[in-house]
């Protein structure tokens, strides 16, 4: 089984991550970036299929040469086996079409078809949720790619490889309520969705889950070493990762990046600040009336416990 | 018929026994998965924390795990004394000989460090076989086929089969009742142990304790400092802490409504402890746990059908006089049991495991370790009341302390007597009034002030990890009578403290006030106490939940 997971990098909006401005605008440079957590999601749905009939999982991204590190996160943690790298100042800017064309011509390029992709459901910065499917689509209208249903909200997943198919349990209109049963035939495209959990009943999955996790964080920590700022290695000198450019893709430049892209961002709204929890009351450290009812207001809890 | 999985060899629970079983099954090329329940193996364990490899049993940890002792243990305990303690005076005794009878090393060891350290190795060689080592997993009871235990059935897998399925699941052992082999009835067939592990700098423990770096030792305690409940306490160095608790006899602590955590705190806070405080105490971590007392219930015939017991499951636990040995016993019944298959299997005949497996633990002495002829044949002159009383009271004379300054040299030898320790009565004689009147007669007054103020139960409780889930434990008659005794007895509960597990309160029906005791499994450590004191329906949490021990 030959699988490929499409991973982007965001900003992490985890608590005590995050760095906004006065304003509310994300402070992107004090902002660190992580893997997609969505996209963790989808990697665990790979990793399930390949602990239950083998086969490898590799990861896919579009994004600057910094992306390498979160492509290395999507190894340590989820054990990807391999990585691809899309990168290319001609790829920036990019919105989810010139997106969705550059990934799909990395799937195009790699030495096997995906018997499987698969993407998270949305990502934590844009929220379009559309690189998934309109990467489908791309591969639908490419000649040298077979045609993959696209199969969104999965929570449940399982292979019949004999059969060539996929069955998979999905959120209907992605509400939690109401769940349906759906098979497709191999390729598929899925698109997991948050709630999808993986699923291993059996000790010997178990123990093979426990084999990759050995096996992919030691790979994980070697590529660590090639990213290192005092590395005298280049991180494509890593034997499982891959970096093409648009020259290696072959793409027209006119079609990717800024100039590809058709969407135009018409405004961007601040997120809102969070009310403060605590009441304050401003007092000027030169204002003796008011230290005086600072004082006053600590002094209580001056004595004992 | 449905297709299970199937393991040639199926191990419940990585603690010694079980790493010790699973390591010599992958020796012999068996096929083996160890299912652990803990997150990580060591995480539901406790111990006191002194395992020894005695130079006549068949197996040793580190002969079975080269590297042991460098790199899973803490100190090498060459000294041990006990403390008679009466009031402030105290008397103490080397218990050197009795230690290093029998004994080629002893180490002090904390089981979260341990036990993950065994499982490590564990998994490596089990996976050669084509097993491998599970922790988060929990087996919730035996498979049967046409009434013949053929397997598992696990909370978090689908049930398995097996050749042989070596229950080496500890002191509660759910597989072992479920089995028929074990109940958890008679508060007199266990001990309850109840420890707190204490910070203190290497270099502080070499000068406090007049010890070198690689150097440890053991203090055990006896006397009137537990409110005359039966047992004792103890205290081991660690590399950069110190364990330090009280074993005593469930019976006993039931029957007296003791709260364990005071019974701690009086030992923490005894005048005999400054010397190593000196006025600091920081707690790692509040743990508790029963202990098997292998005088009464080491299962003399630990197997039926594929399922064999080992170490507490088959109440394997050692109690020679005031010496715990329950580690080393579960790793040389381990490796009985494991040779036993792989015997029996190489004669073509694995159903004949179990007999080979008791046969074994005949022929290498270890029955007789554990429930001495001695102790059988003494115990019920020596237990009853009458002879109780009257030692008492000839011990209370002058006449009996005339004796005890007499024999005073000869007292310390019959403790370090290993055949006097076997038949050592479980009476408040032994444990309480002998060592008394022992520090009365002999012994010293200590001056200094020990003012360490060791945490409340709430704090206690607050600093332990738990990952809770729906209650493990169900209280099926919440009448005082019939359960009440877990108000006190279980460690994380007291009388009047709502934060515990268990709780008293009193309902009013129709103008009457009766007693009912109410449970919230939120805090509950896992120990086992209330299985055997309480009227309830006991199992442990599935795989992952409920109670993790940092140190253990
Ligand atoms: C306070 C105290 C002090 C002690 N002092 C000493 C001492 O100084 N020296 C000494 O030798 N002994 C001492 N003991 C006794 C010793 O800890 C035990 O005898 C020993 O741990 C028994 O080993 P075992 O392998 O049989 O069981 P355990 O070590 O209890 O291991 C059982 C394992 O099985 C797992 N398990 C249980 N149920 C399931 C299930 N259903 N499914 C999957 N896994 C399961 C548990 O999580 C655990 O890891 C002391 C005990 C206590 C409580
Ligand atoms: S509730 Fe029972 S098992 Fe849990 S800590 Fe209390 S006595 Fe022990």
């Amino acid at each position: 089984m030959r699988m490929v997971v499409l991973t982007k990098g965001v900003p992490d909006f985890r608590e005590g991550k995050v760095s906004f401005d006065e304003d509310g605008h994300l402070e992107r440079g004090k902002t660190p970036t992580v893997m997609n957590p969505n996209d963790k999601t989808a990697l665990r749905a790979a990793l399930q299929t390949k602990v239950k009939h083998g086969g490898d999982v590799s990861l896919m991204s579009m994004g600057p040469p910094g992306y390498a590190e979160i492509l290395q996160e999507g190894m340590d943690d989820v054990y990807a086996d391999d990585l691809y790298l899309l990168s290319d100042r001609e790829m920036g800017a990019a919105d989810t079409w010139a997106t969705a064309m550059t990934v799909s011509t990395g799937l195009e390029q790699l030495d096997e078809t995906p018997d499987l992709i698969f993407a998270g459901f949305k990502t934590a910065d844009g929220e379009t949720g559309h690189t998934g499917p309109q990467t489908k689509w791309c591969l639908d209208i490419n000649e040298e790619m077979p045609d993959y249903p696209l199969i969104t909200h999965v929570v449940a997943l399982d292979v019949d490889e004999d059969a060539g198919t996929v069955r998979a349990k999905r959120l209907v209109e992605g509400d939690v309520s109401e769940i349906e049963t759906i098979e497709a035939d191999l390729p598929a495209f899925v698109v997991t969705d948050p709630e999808f959990e993986a699923n291993y009943r059996r000790a010997e999955h178990r123990l093979r889950h426990k084999d990759f996790r050995d096996e992919t964080q030691r790979r994980a920590a070697e590529f660590g070493e090639y990213l290192a700022d005092d590395s005298e290695m280049e991180p494509t000198e890593f034997e499982e990762f891959t970096m093409w450019n648009h020259e290696g893709l072959n793409l027209d430049p006119d079609f990717i990046g800024l100039d590809g892209s058709p969407t135009i961002v018409a405004g961007v709204d601040p997120i809102p600040k969070a009310p403060s929890e605590r009441e304050a009351t401003m007092i000027d450290p030169e204002d003796d009336e008011g230290m005086a009812e600072v004082f006053e207001e600590l002094n209580q809890y001056a004595a004992g416990d | 018929m449905t297709e299970h999985e199937h393991y040639e060899a199926v191990v419940v629970g990585a603690g010694p026994g079980g790493a010790a079983a699973a390591a010599t099954l992958a020796q012999h090329g068996v096929e083996t998965l160890v299912l652990e329940r803990g997150v990580d193996a060591g995480s539901k364990n406790v111990s006191g924390g002194l395992i020894y490899a005695e130079e006549s049993a068949p197996y040793t940890i580190d002969q079975l795990f080269p590297g042991f002792r460098e790199e899973a243990a803490e100190r090498p305990v060459e000294e041990y004394y006990i403390h008679n303690i009466a009031g402030e005076k105290v008397e103490t005794f080397d218990l050197h000989d009795i230690h290093h009878h029998d004994t080629e090393w002893c180490d002090a060891v904390l089981r979260r460090k341990m036990d993950s350290w065994l499982a490590e190795r564990v998994h490596e060689m089990t996976r050669e076989t084509g097993g491998g080592l599970l922790t988060g997993v929990r087996a919730n009871g035996l498979l049967r086929e046409g009434g013949k235990i053929v397997g598992v059935t696990l909370d978090e897998l689908d049930p398995i089969t097996a050749d042989v399925v070596i229950a080496a699941d500890g002191v509660n052992s759910e597989l072992a009742r479920g089995a028929g082999l074990m109940d958890w009835e008679e508060p007199e067939d266990w001990f309850q142990g109840v420890k707190a592990v204490v910070d203190m700098p290497p270099e502080a423990i070499t000068e406090r304790f007049d010890i070198d770096d690689d150097e440890g030792v053991a203090h055990l305690f006896s006397g009137d400092l537990f409110e005359g409940v039966r047992g004792g306490g103890f205290l081991y160095t660690n590399e950069d802490s110190l364990s330090i608790g009280t074993v005593f006899h469930l019976d006993s602590l039931s029957a007296q409504r003791a709260e364990p955590h005071e019974l701690l705190d009086s030992l923490l806070t005894h005048p005999l402890l400054d010397q190593w405080f000196q006025g600091e105490y920081h707690e790692r971590e509040y743990s508790a746990k029963l202990v098997p007392d292998s005088k009464k219930v080491a299962n003399p015939s630990p197997h039926r059908g594929r399922l064999l017991l080992v170490g507490d499951a088959a109440g394997q636990m050692q109690a020679q006089g005031p010496i715990i040995k329950g580690m080393n016993h579960a790793v040389t019944a381990g490796g009985l049991a494991a040779e036993a298959f792989a015997e029996a299997k190489s004669r073509g005949n694995e159903k004949a495991a179990g007999t080979l497996y008791q046969q074994k633990l005949e022929d290498e002495g270890v029955m007789d370790q554990l429930r001495p002829t001695r102790y059988r044949a003494t115990r019920f002159v020596s237990e009853s009341d009458v002879v109780n009383s009257v030692g008492s009271s000839l011990l209370d004379s002058a006449v009996g302390a005339a004796g005890i300054k007499l024999f005073d040299g000869l007292l310390e030898k019959s403790f370090n007597s290993p055949f006097v320790l076997g038949m050592i009565p479980d009476t408040k004689l032994s444990y309480v009034t002998v060592p008394t009147r022992i520090a009365e007669v002999l012994g010293d007054p200590v001056y200094d002030e020990n003012d360490v103020e060791p945490p409340a139960l709430d704090d206690r409780i607050g600093d332990l990890t738990y990952d809770v889930d729906d209650p493990h434990i169900e209280v099926l008659d919440n009448s005082f009578e019939a359960s009440g005794t877990a108000v006190t007895a279980c460690p994380v509960s007291a009388e009047g403290f709502g934060g515990g597990c268990y709780r008293e309160e009193t309902v009013k029906t129709n103008g009457t006030e009766e007693k009912k005791v109410s449970l919230d499994t939120q805090p509950c450590v896992e120990c086992g106490t209330c299985a055997v004191v309480a009227d309830t329906h006991w199992e442990h949490p599935s795989g992952g939940k409920g109670v993790e021990f940092k140190q253990g």
